[in-house]
């Protein structure tokens, strides 16, 4: 048992917290000024932030769970809404299943040169990953897809969006799903972006009669939900690492606040019964940490095992989300209700979380199945 | 014990049912529905149409324009209201100011401005809290220093809902600096037009600007304006406060936050079946149904006490934190029941006559914000722990 970072990681996080600390304005992205800032990017690329979420057969020089966990909870300290996660789970899904023509873009990808998103989740499917209506048919040696694709993070500055769609039987099959690497400006994808509540943006996308030639497809027909479920436990460990580094962040907002905040005559730390709650917030977020660090350690274990960790942490993670968001709203008093204060960027952030991969109640119905079976 | 209302109660509901039937525009009652913002103009149609029946401040004596409803009627006003999507009423006037004036203020005071509250002349709003001055609001600073037949007042109030919209606020000032700090405490009526006040948004978690700054740097209030005695506005506001948290358990608003719920939820699906069907969302919303029906009933049974005379103490305190906490948890279940679609942030769809489409499905759009943004409900009318504080020192003796 060792539950210290090795010495490059700590580097990393280092470097990393004093970077992000330096470029991000939680302001302004709860203002909505920028989606997110390209010199950002820039320099996530230039410290090897991306490259860690590879690993060094794929150009990069980490992708273990751990990493992930380091990179997405500084992300999640500084509120950052650079789109790390879309490179994550595209990049991901091309590291694993793709032909050395398609791998040979993840250089431009660790370099920060192009960008990336996962269109997957449609509209009606909400949580469930193997819910895709939208279908690809052969034609000649390509493609023809047809379908919509909701809430796409980063799918308006995308160069590339990995999408999912059904080659073979019906909505909810796991069996029959195949990704294709499609390039932006592809004619036949129509895509309206928008902000999100959290940072960032979003997309919803609509194909009709999309042509894509035979090497858009990535890996192989029908058989691409295994690479989905694992692409989306990454993506799970890196959000509520991202979630941790947001409690984290909040929880400090708020003890500076209550030691500074005087009603009364005293400082409102010095109110037992806000104490008590802030103390309860502290014992909840030491869970929250163990449980990313139960899944970050399990991601490469068998399918049943990763799974039941993805469940327990994004279950546990879920419900603390909301713990801490409301109490320290509430310990805050009208202030962190304000847009000016940068609390509500990062409750905001924090809140959303539970509006991907799942919510702490589809997560516990989904563990007490995984258990059961 | 007996649940049922009695014939004038069940023969006023049909009144105020086909009333809201007739008279609400759906314009109105879609943009509540939708959880569009209301502009100035939706606010003053509605209380213009309620008032041709004397029910904008229904509450209110006959002799100075209202219907001189009692609790129960208040409640089914309350509640009938809430269910037609009808737009609510502002409490500034009609639920602070006139209990105060018809209480404290002087006749010349009353037969001023009690009309003018009805027929729309006058727009108020609520200068009492200060940066320093929340949950501890008797620690106020802003001063009104006499200065012939004039106040002059200096200082800052926050959080004042449509300062933007308003004309007149009704603000505690600080007018004595001797003896214990709720002793110095006057309440003062200011013209918002004067010289010398500024008002300054604040933009909250959801984007919107419901709340201000006012800003007063030397304003000059008649002293005609002072309402009750000097120093004694420690006394009104707590009478105001106690007013504010009538009706403050919002059945209505719970109720109506309810059947949305249900409704969402039995058109979202999960693996290819209804929400609702779901068993774990489905305890979710039963759980807070289970809490919502205790509550109406305990709701009643303050307000038939209150009918009978005994002012509400702790009890209000209780409805204050119940209500708040029911109405936050099915926000919170809201918007976990829109899922993904919870997530875009189009604020221009929000407002009604915008040509931007909401992203998803139109209720959708306004759950999030309403989440964060009802945040304040625990948090204003005196913060749910000022209210704990209030029901153990009146129970328990604390």
């Amino acid at each position: 048992m060792d539950f210290t970072l090795t010495e490059e990681r700590q580097m990393l996080q280092d470097g990393l917290r004093r970077m992000l600390a330096d470029k991000v304005d939680p302001k302004a992205v709860a203002r909505g000024d920028t989606a997110w800032s390209t010199e950002t990017w820039e320099a996530l690329a230039e410290m090897g932030v991306i490259g860690a979420l590879f690993s060094e057969d794929d150009g990069g020089f980490g992708g273990a769970g751990f990493d992930l966990m380091v990179v997405f909870e500084e992300m999640g300290r500084a509120g950052a809404p650079e789109p790390l996660m879309e490179t994550l789970i595209a990049g991901g899904l091309i590291a694993e299943l793709g032909s050395d023509a398609q791998k040979a873009h993840l250089d431009a990808v660790i370099g920060g040169a192009v960008q990336l998103a996962f269109a997957h989740s449609e509209p009606g499917a909400r949580f469930d990953l193997e819910r895709v209506a939208t279908e690809a048919r052969q034609d000649g040696d390509g493609w023809i897809l047809t379908g919509r694709k909701s809430v796409v993070a980063n799918g308006g500055e995308a160069d590339y969006i990995v999408v999912s769609a059904r080659v073979s039987g019906n909505t909810g099959d796991r069996d029959g799903l195949a990704l294709f690497l499609v390039p932006k400006g592809t004619e036949g994808l129509d895509l309206r972006d928008y902000p999100l509540t959290g940072g960032g943006r979003g997309a919803e996308i609509a194909m009709e009669d999309m042509r894509l030639p035979a090497d858009a497809l990535l890996g192989e027909a029908g058989h691409a939900f295994p690479a989905i479920e694992r692409a989306n436990a990454r993506a799970v460990a890196a959000q509520t690492a991202e979630a941790l580094g947001l409690m984290e962040r909040i929880k400090d907002l708020t003890a500076d606040y209550l030691q500074q905040r005087t009603q009364f005559d005293k400082p409102l730390i010095k109110f037992q019964a806000l104490a008590f709650r802030m103390a309860d917030v502290l014992i909840e977020i030491e869970q929250a940490r163990s449980a990313v660090i139960n899944l970050c350690g399990h991601l490469d274990a068998d399918r049943e095992t990763r799974e039941l960790h993805v469940s327990a942490t994004k279950q546990l993670v879920g419900e603390t989300a909301k713990l801490v968001v409301e109490e320290s709203i509430q310990m805050h008093g009208g202030i962190g209700i304000t847009q000016e204060y940068d609390l509500a960027h990062f409750a905001r952030r924090l809140t959303m979380v539970e509006h991907r991969f799942g919510d702490a109640l589809f997560h516990l119905g989904r563990f007490s199945r995984l258990r059961m079976a | 014990m007996d649940l049922s209302y009695s014939e004038k109660h069940e023969a006023f509901r049909k009144d105020l049912r086909t009333f809201l039937d007739e008279k609400l525009p759906k314009r109105l009652s879609d943009k509540v529905r939708l959880g569009q913002r209301l502009t100035k103009e939706d606010m003053e149609e509605w209380h213009a149409i309620l008032q041709t029946r004397n029910w904008l401040a229904g509450h209110w004596p006959e002799e100075y324009g209202g219907s001189g409803w009692d609790a129960v009627e208040r409640h089914i006003f309350e509640e009938e209201t809430t269910r037609a999507n009808a737009p609510r009423i502002l409490p500034f006037g009609i639920m602070m100011l006139g209990p105060v004036l018809m209480k404290f203020g002087s006749e010349d005071q009353k037969a001023h401005w009690l009309p003018r509250i009805l027929n729309g002349t006058d727009w108020w709003c609520q200068g009492y809290s200060e940066p320093g001055a929340g949950s501890d609001l008797a620690a106020l600073k802003t001063t009104a220093e006499r200065d012939g037949d004039h106040y002059v007042v200096n200082g800052q109030k926050t959080w004042t809902t449509l300062a933007q919209y308003a004309d007149h606020i009704f603000c505690l000032v600080r007018t004595g600096k001797d003896g214990k700090k709720q002793e110095g405490i006057s309440f003062l009526l200011i013209d918002m037009d004067d010289p010398g006040i500024e008002v300054r948004p604040i933009y909250l978690i959801d984007g919107g600007a419901e709340v201000n700054e006012v800003w007063f740097k030397d304003v000059r209030v008649p002293v005609e304006n002072l309402v009750g005695e000097e120093n004694q506005g420690w006394t009104i506001a707590k009478y105001l406060l106690t007013h504010e948290r009538t009706n403050i358990a919002g059945v209505g608003f719970a109720t109506q936050a309810l059947e949305n719920l249900k409704r969402i939820a039995g058109l979202e699906h999960q693996a290819g079946k209804p929400l609702i069907e779901d068993p774990l969302f489905a305890a979710e919303i039963a759980r807070l149904e289970i809490q919502l029906m205790a509550m109406a009933t305990t709701n009643l049974r303050v307000v038939s006490a209150a009918a009978e005379g005994n002012a509400p103490g702790a009890e209000s305190s209780m409805l204050k934190v119940k209500g708040t906490v029911i109405r936050q948890e099915l926000n919170d279940l809201t918007r976990r029941a829109c899922g993904p679609y919870a997530m875009p942030f189009v604020s221009e769809a929000l407002e009604a006559g915008s040509n931007v489409e909401p992203v998803g499905p139109d209720y959708a759009a306004p759950v999030s914000g309403k989440y964060f943004n009802n945040r304040k409900l625990s948090i204003y009318g005196g913060s749910n722990e000022v209210q704990k504080q209030i029901i153990a020192k009146m129970k328990l003796g604390a």
